[in-house]
């Protein structure tokens, strides 16, 4: 499969009116109550909107709320108001079309790779004989056809992390979620990653929605970044990264273009991070 | 090496120390380890021939007054004499075949109803909140005291010492599977919930097999438990098992006797861990192996 090909395959970014967005958030606001009886705002008036195909990055301080806008989307949380639609419905549930990976390791200790990756499609009932078929030939698709009766303590975090995007990509979702999914890597795993999680989501025609505290892989992988303010989040600007696809990441660190992207985000982001840090050593959390 | 080889300074090449091949220094790390291994075993042996040693030799000399504290030639005799001869209720057999029954059924009963227990109200958070309070007081009740119901209740037969030995097992094992429940992670359950798992799929798949190593740890203490459950049922009122042994040798002042029965307990324990240590490996073969010192 020929990258260029891919890259024509992959439906442009189309105005509204022909397709629904694939998510979509309307000024929604999400509420916790801390343990102690209080109520602590994580989201306040957020609107967010992402396209068919389109790959979303959100960045902001720390702490500020970014993994509760993925939780919305799933509908493993919801808003205390406002709306949230996916693929043009309102939530209601797990929707079968949502793909997450975690930023902690969310595989199956207890079962070999192959168990992992044919997970998803046991859970949804496919037939056993068709689903291990599926999920060898993801396995194949993220270079690790040698492991498949490993088991996860004995892989590296890298690997495990493949392993974590073929038993994702394997459901074929139309929506990816991904919270911070690299951030426990070193920076050389990431880089591979990173161009491992293109090449597959190029494909796949999916959404993405990639939390991030990393701008220049925000910046990197993104067509459109959103920064969010420091907590309660709302949405402080919105960039569209215009850099071509294919993208290679050990390259594009170096483009004048994604240098200049970066700075110009970063004067944005900065302000929010210095506002969440000086609160953090107000509040002490 | 061949630089080492070439090199032109002579005073150094005087005294050529061998560098150890990788199989040299595994082979000894291993005769380490093997060494280590053996003096462990020979202590242990040292520390039981000293204190059996002690003992004789001080029921021997009337240091220690055999008529109460027994001695290891008499404890030796008693089970010789209980294994050839029978016991005064028959035969040592079938008193030990009684004992392990009951232990077995009340251990079986217990740790079943103990999982399933806990992992319901594990998963339930409303059964779990208005059950905990009742858990917490049963658990401090001394259970043994149970032990005279079920006598008066169920009679002297093999009933009232599975039903002690059950409820010496079931709240062990039971808070075993509930914390496990609690402590299952949570990105893995959403991670399965994401990938299209069902409640129960997320039962089954996630939360049983992530409590299995609290389960499994429990059910070493429990065997234990349900041991004693047998045994002090038995000595409450029986007609048969190795607690009525000890019960009929307590009364008739035979130290020996009572000795010789904890020592076919013992054994009895070992072997039913033993056993469990079995399961355990085969339901937990997905966990690391520690990788041992070197040195």
């Amino acid at each position: 499969m020929s990258l260029q090909a891919v890259a024509d395959v992959r439906p442009p970014i189309m105005p509204a009116a022909v397709l629904s967005p694939a998510i979509e958030l309307n000024n929604v606001t999400r509420r916790f109550l801390t343990p102690n009886g209080k109520s602590m705002t994580a989201l306040r008036d957020f609107t967010m909107s992402v396209d068919r195909g389109e790959f979303a990055c959100v960045v902001g301080p720390t702490g500020c709320g970014k993994s509760t806008t993925l939780n919305l989307v799933t509908g493993l949380a919801k808003p205390s108001a406002g709306e949230v639609r996916v693929m043009g419905g309102p939530v209601d549930g797990i929707h079968k079309d949502v793909g997450f990976v975690f930023q902690a390791d969310a595989l199956f200790p207890w079962r070999s790779v192959l168990d992992n990756v044919a997970a998803g499609p046991l859970y949804r009932g496919l037939p056993r004989k068709t689903a291990y078929e599926k999920a060898r030939d993801w396995i194949a698709r993220v270079g690790l056809s040698r492991f498949e009766n490993h088991y996860p303590h004995q892989l590296s975090g890298g690997m495990r992390k493949r392993v974590a995007l073929a038993q994702t990509f394997i459901n074929e979702p139309k929506i990816l979620l991904m919270d911070e999914p690299f951030s426990a890597l070193d920076v050389q795993t990431r880089t591979n990653m990173q161009d491992e999680l293109l090449d597959l989501w190029s494909g796949s025609g999916a959404s993405v929605v990639f939390v991030t505290h990393d701008l220049e892989e925000a910046v990197a992988l993104a067509d459109k970044v959103y920064v969010l303010t420091a907590g309660p989040a709302t949405v402080k600007s919105v960039y569209h990264i215009d850099l071509p696809r294919p993208r290679v990441m050990e390259e594009i660190r170096y483009d004048t273009a994604f240098v200049e992207k970066c700075r110009i985000i970063w004067n944005d982001l900065r302000e929010e991070v210095q506002i969440g840090q000086q609160r953090t050593l107000e509040t002490g959390h | 090496m061949t630089m080492q080889a070439e090199a032109p300074s002579a005073p150094f090449k005087a005294a050529p120390r061998a560098i150890p091949t990788e199989a040299e220094i595994e082979a000894k790390a291993r005769a380490r380890l093997k060494a280590r291994r053996n003096l462990v075993i020979s202590l242990r042996i040292a520390i039981l021939v000293a204190v059996l040693g002690i003992w004789e030799l001080g029921a021997q000399t009337g240091f220690i007054d055999p008529f109460f504290f027994a001695s290891p030639s008499g404890i030796a005799e008693q089970i010789w004499v209980w294994m050839t001869e029978g016991t005064s209720q028959g035969s040592l057999w079938v008193q030990i075949l009684v004992t392990l029954e009951e232990t077995v059924l009340g251990f079986f009963i217990g740790a079943a109803g103990g999982i399933v227990c806990g992992i319901v109200l594990g998963r339930n958070k409303l059964l779990a909140d208005v059950f905990s309070i009742y858990i917490k007081i049963a658990n401090s009740i001394p259970r043994v005291v149970l032990g005279s119901i079920f006598i008066i209740a169920l009679g002297l037969g093999m009933a009232s010492k599975v039903a002690l030995a059950v409820v010496m097992v079931f709240f062990v094992v039971f808070a075993n599977a509930f914390q496990g429940v609690r402590e299952a992670d949570r990105a893995m359950i959403a991670n399965a919930q994401i990938l299209g798992a069902s409640p129960f799929q997320i039962t089954t798949s996630v939360i049983i097999p992530s409590a299995m190593s609290w389960i499994l740890a429990s059910l070493h203490v429990s065997f234990g438990f349900a041991l004693v459950g047998a045994v002090v049922g038995e000595f409450l009122g029986a007609k048969q098992g190795v607690g009525l042994l000890i019960a009929t040798a307590q009364g008739a002042f035979n130290a020996n006797g009572v000795f010789a029965a904890m020592i076919i307990l013992a054994v009895l324990a070992l072997v039913m861990e033993f056993f469990i240590t079995l399961v355990e490996n085969r339901l937990v073969k997905w966990r690391p192996v520690p990788y041992s010192e070197q040195n």
